[in-house]
């Protein structure tokens, strides 16, 4: 019998790796922690926002492998090896904005600000994706994400501005 | 949400023996976005989750020898709707799978949770009905086909037996001349449930029907093939008389609940005005096919 203990995962833990806005980081976690509570709970990522807790407000939107999803729908253990970034992994290291970040700030586009970090996950998703070409696209493949204050008009003209720019791929 | 043991197996083999195992206290995870919130609101309480997007048949999609598609019940719609072919083969079905939810949902959210979450308006339902998709679906006895009209039994209820497990999808291959297409009616344009589903799938040959489907789905306590409403089609040249036949057809076939969303009286009226208007759609699509 060994005398020296191992460190070891609690039984009902799992452990995964993830990595987190370029960092990996190997997490043991129990399995029904969401992405979305690991990142504001265990991580201290407050930037991603639980709003309805149930995919329907798109407050929580993080990137996950480059593509928009939910993280309040997502449990962290099914991510074992994937990438996410959160609205604190957008800009550059030297404190450069990320251009969506940028034209949000221009336009004016938010009020109270707590679906600002989901809405701007899910603009850069929307651009990779290039499935929208005009406004009234913008607004339907944004409809994922729901503004409270109502800044919708601005919201659609700064992800026209990134768009006019040319845009700048997700990272 | 606490207490609960999670499983990611590699194979079907090992996801059959553990769900089996479970014997009722186990769910299947796809893309979670209605097993969380079911959790989260404590409608269900699992033991043991079994997670099965790594394994790869669940995950893939396949074009068939014949011409067909074979979807793994986990992909997701957006992965679906990336597909090179698929969309154009099937723009209907297509259409039906990405109504779920929003873009972010499309990310994890698959044809086969929908099917299995078994809710009388899920989307790709009707559509999947129409296009006469046939899922293989496997248990501890091994596997066994059936129609996709037959997985659900009632609200959050499906025919697949204890332990069983869906795995995939088969569409069939398309003649010349096919179109499909899948309409729904919610009071605003994006994120809602639907009230009234349509789904509709046909051949023309020189202007004249010589096949045709209907799914109807949120009018019922299942998602229904309304046999009827293709006989009514079939033989026609898609005039005026053949396609009010067949929406009242759909308005007959009509079992539907009064609730928030809709009424008796106008969720009956809405399947023969969403009919008429999915067969105009199939029609354009198949005219071009």
């Amino acid at each position: 019998m060994p005398t020296q203990a191992t460190p070891q995962a609690e039984p009902d833990r799992v452990t995964i790796t993830l990595t987190v806005n370029g960092k990996p980081r190997s997490l043991a976690l129990e399995p029904w922690t969401t992405l979305l509570d690991l990142l504001r709970e265990e991580l201290g990522l407050t930037g991603t926002k639980k709003g309805c807790d149930h995919g329907q407000c798109g407050a929580c939107t993080v990137l996950l492998d480059g593509r928009r999803v939910n993280s309040c729908l997502a449990l962290a253990v099914m991510q074992d090896g994937a990438s996410v970034t959160t609205i604190e992994g957008l800009a550059a290291a030297d404190g450069t904005l990320h251009p969506m970040q940028t034209a949000f700030i221009e336009q004016d586009a938010f009020q109270c600000g707590y679906c600002t970090p989901g809405q701007i996950c899910s603009a850069i998703a929307l651009l990779e994706e290039d499935h929208a070409q005009n406004p009234d696209e913008i607004r339907e493949l944004m409809s994922g994400n729901i503004c409270r204050c109502g800044a919708y008009p601005n919201i659609v003209a700064a992800i026209e501005q990134v768009m006019a720019s040319g845009g700048e791929p997700a990272p | 949400m606490t207490d609960i043991r999670y499983l990611a197996p590699r194979t079907l083999d090992e996801a059959v023996g553990a769900f089996a195992a479970a014997r009722g206290a186990a769910r299947i995870l796809a893309g979670g976005t209605d097993l969380l919130v079911q959790m989260r609101a404590g409608a269900v309480r699992p033991g043991l989750i079994v997670d099965i997007k790594r394994i790869a048949e669940m995950t893939s999609i396949e074009e068939t020898a014949d011409g067909g598609f074979r979807i793994g019940a986990a992909v997701s719609g957006a992965v679906l709707g990336e597909h090179p072919r698929f969309g154009q083969v099937w723009p209907g079905v297509l259409e039906a799978v990405n109504l779920i939810g929003s873009t972010q949902v499309q990310g994890r959210a698959s044809p086969g949770g929908n099917l299995c979450n078994a809710s009388p308006a899920g989307d790709s339902v009707p559509a999947m009905i129409a296009a006469d998709a046939v899922v293989t679906v496997q248990g501890p006895d091994g596997r066994r086909q059936m129609p996709v009209a037959a997985v659900p039994a009632g609200p959050g209820r499906t025919n697949l037996a204890p332990g069983e497990i869906l795995v995939s999808f088969t569409l069939p291959p398309r003649p010349r001349g096919a179109g499909d297409a899948y309409l729904r009616m919610i009071p605003r344009t994006e994120m809602d449930i639907a009230v009234v589903g349509c789904g509709v799938n046909l051949t023309l040959r020189d202007g004249t029907c010589t096949a045709a489907r209907v799914g109807l789905g949120a009018v019922a306590p299942t998602v229904l093939l309304v046999g009827e409403a293709g006989k009514a089609l079939v033989g026609s040249r898609l005039d005026a008389a053949a396609i009010e036949a067949a929406a009242a057809a759909c308005r007959a076939a009509c079992r539907p609940i009064d609730d928030k969303r809709g009424t008796i009286a106008y969720r009956t009226r809405i399947a023969g005005v969403l009919l008429k208007r999915t067969v105009g759609i199939a029609a354009d699509r198949a005219g071009r096919a």
